[in-house]
């Protein structure tokens, strides 16, 4: 800039200048518009009406407040409410309609599944993983081995009360610790627990005494899992002869199974989610493709 | 380089000495004279012919069959559809929307290209709406000397009933042009009526709102401030233009020196250099943004033209050649000053490649609408778990499918897996079937997720990702779609 920065006239526009001069240009002096000022006046006085009605500056500890008493909390809270009165209607029905009809209806399918997905993110997925392709110890809900049965009922039903859980109604059933507690001693563990895998096909060790195995098998696991050891619901003993494995099928694994016991705990989840959103699970699980 | 030698000492106001100059400039107002001439004729039609097609567009009927709209161009937001005559837009094509966007910035290239800022002057909402409002303003109030006496002349209850008029006029422009947008996202007729028996949504109404009052205050009160101050495009279009584009030049070669007509004529005859303008201000007087068009190229100019037609009428009353203002360009000024032939070169090369690439752009979406189906399919694998291992050691896997019919009536598919011998697949909550492949029923102009399981017996290799096809099979004929995805093994 230069020195000389007094206002003049520019000779070849006849026109104000504002005095500043950059490399030997000058500038005209073009006041802004009136109403652009007014704008410009009008957002000032705008601010300092927001800041009086809305919650706007910050404090030590806290904010403060505007007199509109708006926040986000509750703008979020009236949002909620607005979208639970627009999923009422077909809540309602999904309240009133039997399992299998829900699954039959295409809109209300389509509602459970999209609804039941949300549920099963927020709640079951921590056990069961986000697509419900379980863990060790806890089920796979794809596939098509049940423990406490498939069907659109037993899935309500499990997840209503839960298994092993504080409900009165929850699954309940043990796997006994049978080597720890001296029920069976280390080599009969052995035996059993290579019968065992012979039964779905597994290797066992060499020399092995498979029917020692049975014999022991039948006096002390049948009760639960059968006489074939195909398993049965109401105890949530597992079938045996299949290739899906809770606990992992390694020879150490199903020994750690026999001599420690298992007992996994799912929570009963009746009270917790509403009855449209219980229902809305079952559906969905079911769909994922092991449902019976 | 241009040097400017400015001599401040002599000319600084003493009032300014200490004095920054004033913070804000009131606006002068303008006061457009009437013009009658060619481009005036072609503004006057086209300003016909888009407010024609704005104003009553939404009453054009065309028939979809009994479910759909009926009516030719709508945007319906709560179906999620958008129809323009024969044209079904679906949310999930707004790349049509894209390519439509990409149309009209090529053509505005084009037109730029090729005469500079005509789109602002002839076709530009701003322009069409402040003509009219200043058509309005003409009819009520009188041409310019008269609006100019009535704007300097006392409140009056004379001054106050025309003032009263233009502006109720005025607003019910406005208001229409508000209900005409409103029009476009609601079947015409039903809201028509609605809004006459006060029974129209809230929507509609903040909406014609909205607009009653832009249009009123843009169209009516800001005018040229539009164009100069708030328009982003005249600083786009500078840094976009040549100096080939035909832009309204004044001819300064043939107009200067100016003066007065008689003196000229002498100066003429005397065998003097006397140029055709008379001074009469009469380009000045017509043109709605108040550009002195003699003073050069400026960014206030819209190139309307109406100033062409005002210097025409002047040079033919004179019996001078008309021109003197007129679409051309300071190339041709200097050309012409050099004594070389003007040349017009309206196509160039960047015409050309601008009028390729609408030709190209238009031909790719042509062609995409010609060609788009009817019906077709998406596939997404289930990503966790990618496959299952069921109790028999065999495997599945899992997909989200989704059907979409564009039919007015409705459809259904037979569902089919190929590139995967002895796949068995099976649609949950589908019962329906035929030929043991499952049959889902898609309703008119909806689409369909449905979860489709397939699983395969047979020994699979390590690793294995096996490309399949899932197909859609209309079950009363057609052509099926197909998608492809991979069945997945451990
Ligand atoms: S100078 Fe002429 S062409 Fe430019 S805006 Fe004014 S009347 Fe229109
Ligand atoms: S209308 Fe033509 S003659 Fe009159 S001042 Fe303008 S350029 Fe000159």
């Amino acid at each position: 800039m230069a020195h000389d920065d007094k206002p003049g006239v520019d000779q070849v526009t006849g026109r104000e200048t504002t005095g500043h001069e950059w490399d030997g240009i000058r500038e005209l002096n073009t006041p802004l518009p009136r109403w652009w000022l007014w704008t410009l006046y009008a957002t000032i006085v705008w601010a300092v009406g927001y800041w009086i009605f809305y919650p706007a500056w910050p404090l030590v500890t806290s904010y403060t407040t505007g007199v509109s008493g708006w926040m986000t909390r509750t703008a979020v809270e009236d949002s909620i409410a607005e979208l639970h009165a627009i999923r009422g209607e077909t809540g309602k029905k999904i309240i009133s309609a039997g399992l299998s009809e829900i699954e039959n209806t295409p809109d209300l399918l389509s509602y459970a599944r999209a609804q039941g997905k949300a549920a099963f993110a927020t709640n079951c997925a921590t056990c069961h993983g986000s697509g419900a392709s379980g863990a060790v110890g806890y089920p796979n809900l794809n596939d098509d081995d049940w423990l406490w049965g498939g069907t659109l009922d037993q899935i309500a039903t499990t997840i209503r009360h839960g298994v092993r859980s504080a409900d009165q109604k929850a699954h309940s059933g043990v796997m006994l610790p049978f080597g720890r507690t001296g029920m069976l001693q280390r080599p009969q563990v052995d035996l059993v627990v290579d019968y065992v895998r012979s039964l779905s096909g597994l290797e066992v060790r060499a020399g092995s005494d498979l029917p020692a195995g049975a014999a022991i098998f039948k006096q002390n696991c049948a009760s639960c899992h059968g006489d074939d050891g195909k398993g049965k619901r109401d105890t949530g003993a597992p079938n045996l002869t299949d290739v899906i494995w809770l606990y992992g099928s390694s020879r150490e694994d199903v020994f750690q199974s026999v001599w420690n016991g298992r007992g996994g705990v799912m929570p009963n989840w009746q009270g917790r989610l509403d009855e449209a959103t219980i229902k809305s699970l079952a559906v969905y699980v079911h769909t994922l493709g092991g449902g019976e | 380089m241009i040097s400017l030698v400015i001599n401040h000492a002599k000319d600084r106001p003493a009032s300014h000495d200490n004095d920054e100059g004033p913070l804000y400039a009131g606006r002068q107002k303008i006061f457009p004279n009437a013009v009658h001439g060619k481009f005036r004729r072609i503004k006057t039609a086209l300003l016909i012919v888009t407010l024609g097609i704005y104003y009553f567009l939404p009453f054009v009927r065309w028939d979809r069959g009994p479910d759909a709209p009926g009516q030719a161009v709508l945007v319906d937001f709560a179906h999620q559809r958008f129809y323009f005559f024969f044209i079904e837009i679906w949310p999930q094509e707004v790349y049509y929307i894209t390519g439509l966007l990409i149309l009209a910035a090529l053509a505005l290239f084009l037109m730029n290209a090729v005469g500079g800022r005509v789109w602002c002057g002839y076709l530009c909402p701003q322009t069409v709406w402040t003509d009219l409002f200043l058509a309005v303003e003409r009819f009520v109030e009188g041409d310019r000397r008269s609006r100019i006496r009535l704007e300097n002349a006392p409140w009056s209850v004379a001054k106050l009933i025309r003032r009263s008029v233009k502006h109720t006029i005025w607003l019910a422009i406005a208001w229409w042009t508000g209900g005409a947008w409103v029009l476009y996202f609601a079947d015409a007729p039903t809201l028509v009526h609605q809004l006459a028996t006060l029974t129209a949504p809230p929507m509609a109404w903040i909406w014609i709102g909205i607009l009653t009052a832009t249009t009123y205050t843009l169209a009516g009160h800001m005018r040229e401030q539009v164009c100069t101050y708030m328009c982003p495009w005249p600083r786009i279009q500078a840094a976009l233009t040549d100096e080939d584009a035909l832009t309204v030049t004044y001819r300064y070669d043939r107009g200067e020196p100016r003066g007065h007509y008689k003196k000229n004529e002498a100066l003429r005859l005397a065998g003097l250099p006397a140029g055709d303008c008379v001074d009469c201000f009469q380009c000045l007087h017509a043109c709605p943004t108040g550009v002195d068009i003699r003073d050069g190229n400026q960014l206030a100019c819209v190139n309307c033209g109406l100033c062409v037609d005002a210097c025409d009428s002047v040079m033919t009353k004179l019996n001078r050649p008309t021109g003197l203002i007129a679409y051309d360009n300071d190339a041709n000024i200097r050309r012409r000053l050099a004594g070389e032939k003007e040349v017009r070169r309206i196509v160039r090369p960047r015409t050309i490649l601008y009028a390729g690439l609408i030709l190209f752009v238009a031909g790719i979406m042509a062609f995409a609408l010609g060609t788009r189906e009817v019906s077709g399919i998406s596939v997404l694998h289930d990503r966790n778990p990618v496959y299952i291992r069921l109790s028999d050691g065999t495997i599945r896997n899992g997909y989200t499918l989704r059907l979409l019919n564009k039919l007015g009536t409705e459809a259904r598919f037979a569902l089919s897996v190929t590139g995967l011998n002895g796949a068995e697949i099976e649609a949950v909550g589908i019962a329906e079937t035929e030929s043991g492949r499952p049959v889902v029923m898609v309703r008119p102009d909806q689409t369909q997720e449905v979860r489709l399981l397939v699983t395969y017996r047979d020994e699979l290799p390590p690793q294995a990702s096996i490309r399949i096809g899932i197909v859609a099979t209309p079950v009363s004929g057609g052509e099926a779609a197909i998608a492809y995805d991979y069945f997945k093994g451990p």
